[in-house]
């Protein structure tokens, strides 16, 4: 398989980075480098082989339902780019 | 080197505590160390004041006879653990000025051992790269040169690639590392020093920028495997705030530290010899040999069938989980955010494009490809599969021996600019991505020089949970390797 400038594009979209034509362009030969060397992988015989998720065999836990920490709405609007009344604040979404 | 400088933690700490001298005077040696040491750009910020506080609660502490068992030791932190009121940016320009409200585990535990801080350690940026040539602060420049005279800028490898200078300079006696497919212990073998990954788990990832979360995990860099056994004492341990943290105790890693090797099989994969390393790295994996065998250990050879495929299945996955965790900077909550663009989705992507650099790109748009619609089960789930088969292939091996040993990288040091090429760059972690992947212990100890006057490392391997056995075939190999030689300061 092997990804097209549209290809590139729209993962760029999916992304959320902009990106001008020419780095599209310089990006492609890159990525299908990159992937026609992992699709080596396509040699390997998984039948029946159960994905690997967790690489420690360990139980999740549970912990009790109660709150632990909260109450700190200044600490984390402390870093944000733009803070208004308690809130983040972003560009206008709704016209 | 001062003499203070010069000095391992173990030593630090038993002359501390001895009076022969005091915390404070071992915190303003290393923070001038710091100061003098700019041209390495090891370091992303300082914080002498930081190492002098510590320093003086711990002569306090000596005083009152009360000391915690990092007292009066300064250490390095690598910039993608969250230090509170510390700018943390993980080498990146997306997190510019950003302070982090909270403290990581792992320096919260380090803090409560009365370690003190020197300052943020430069890396190769959200941990990406394996020459520390991906850092928006720019390269770290590694203390050693080539014996050719040529005066090259070489590369300290990465991602710990400030971490590893900075120990290697003696400008930190420790520092903190985090490997996701080697990223400290390539950089440990460059610079000629010790550094060990953990079990994945040991190690709270709670307040780690997030690179790979299903390999991320931190460990100590030093000078020497007893420093690196103190180390991670102190900074392993289990926190309900990492899911997958491990609910075991922190075993006496240091008081149980030994190079008897007696009754040990160490095995050989044959599948490490590959085409292309250089002579000398598999004349010095012989020598390792040697040594373990003195050391009382049997080699066996043994078989890891699926090792050519462990870099191509790390390029999936980790790029996978990374576009995952790094769709969280989007110019909202903290660091960067462009402006002058008109609708919410416009900022998300111009705040992206101006903060990442082009490896992170490159990695986000590889991960966000496999694991769009269509593409998951041809690329995720089958890299998922393939890794489920290298586990398999380490749970076969350690049925036949208790440890594995290796070389940690397929080359010594390159220079600056030297690779251009992702994929040839990528081939740096060859023989550290498999027990990346399979969750495994795994260190690099300095072996010796190559014909250009620059370290090689071997790599031992343990099974889960035996970092005891990774330390102390660590300790056999420093024991007979003698590796003395030190960076000639031209700093």
């Amino acid at each position: 398989m092997s990804v097209s400038t549209e290809q590139v594009r729209h993962i760029a979209k999916l992304a959320r980075i902009a990106m001008s034509d020419e780095e599209i362009e310089r990006l492609a030969p890159e990525l299908n480098n990159i992937l026609g060397w992992v699709e080596q992988l396509g040699e390997v015989n998984t039948n029946g082989v159960e994905p690997l998720t967790a690489v420690i065999d360990l139980k999740l836990r549970l912990r009790d339902d109660a709150v632990t920490d909260g109450d700190c709405r200044d600490a984390v609007l402390a870093n944000a780019p733009e803070a208004q009344h308690g809130f983040f604040a972003v560009p206008k979404v709704i016209e | 080197m001062s003499e203070l400088t010069a000095k391992t933690i173990a030593e630090l700490r038993d002359g501390f505590r001895s009076g022969d001298f005091t915390a404070r005077e071992v915190a303003e040696e290393f923070n001038a160390a710091v100061a003098a040491a700019k041209a390495l750009n090891a370091f992303t910020v300082g914080t002498p004041d930081d190492a002098l506080a510590a320093a003086d609660a711990a002569d306090k502490a000596r005083g009152n006879g009360d000391l915690a068992s990092l007292a009066g030791i300064p250490l390095g932190i690598k910039d993608l653990f969250a230090t509170r009121g510390v700018d943390t940016t993980s080498g990146s320009r997306i997190l510019k000025g950003f302070k982090p409200p909270y403290e990581s585990t792992v320096t919260a535990n380090l803090r409560k051992a009365g370690a003190g801080m020197l300052g943020k350690l430069n890396m190769d940026e959200f941990a990406m790269g394996s020459s520390n040539e991906t850092s928006a602060y720019g390269p770290v420049i590694s203390p050693w040169k080539r014996n050719d005279g040529s005066n090259v800028s070489l590369t300290p490898g990465g991602s710990s690639g400030g971490s590893a200078a900075a120990v290697a300079a003696g400008i930190a006696p420790g520092v903190t590392g985090t490997d996701t497919g080697g990223s400290i212990r390539q950089p440990a073998a460059f610079t000629g020093i010790c550094g060990i990954k953990p079990t994945y788990g040991r190690c709270s990832r709670w307040g780690i920028v997030a690179f790979a979360s299903s390999l991320d995990q931190a460990g100590p860099m030093a000078k020497t495997v007893r420093d690196c056994a103190i180390l991670l004492e102190a900074m392993a341990g289990f926190d309900p705030k990492d899911s997958t943290s491990l609910d075991l105790p922190v075993p006496q890693w240091e008081a149980n530290l030994s190079s008897d090797l007696q009754g040990k099989r160490v095995g050989i994969p044959k599948e490490y010899r590959i085409d292309g390393v250089p002579v000398e790295i598999n004349a010095l994996w012989d020598r390792g040999i040697e040594w373990l065998k003195d050391a009382g250990a049997t080699p066996v050879e043994i078989s890891l069938p699926h090792t050519k495929y462990a870099l191509p299945t790390y390029y999936i996955i980790a790029p996978a989980e990374a576009s995952s965790n790094l769709a969280r900077y989007d110019g909202v909550r903290y660091g960067l955010r462009e402006e002058g663009v008109k609708s919410l989705d416009d900022m998300y992507a111009a705040t992206r494009a101006a903060g990442f650099g082009a490896e992170v790109k490159r990695r986000i748009m590889i991960g966000t490809y496999v694991l769009s619609a269509g593409f998951y089960d041809a690329y995720f789930t089958k890299a998922q599969k393939v890794r489920a088969l290298i586990k398999q292939d380490f749970r076969e091996a350690f049925e036949r021996c208790d440890l594995i040993l290796t070389p940690t990288a397929p080359s010594a040091a390159f220079g600056i600019g030297e690779t251009t090429d992702p994929l040839a760059m990528y081939l740096n972690d060859v023989f550290a991505v498999p027990a990346s992947l399979a969750g495994l212990p795994a260190m690099s100890v300095p072996g010796g020089l190559d014909g250009q006057g620059l370290p090689l490392g071997l790599h031992i391997i343990g099974n889960e949970l035996d970092e005891q056995g990774v330390l102390n075939a660590g300790l056999a190999i420093e024991e007979r390797a003698g590796f003395i030689a030190r960076a000639e300061k031209w700093w």
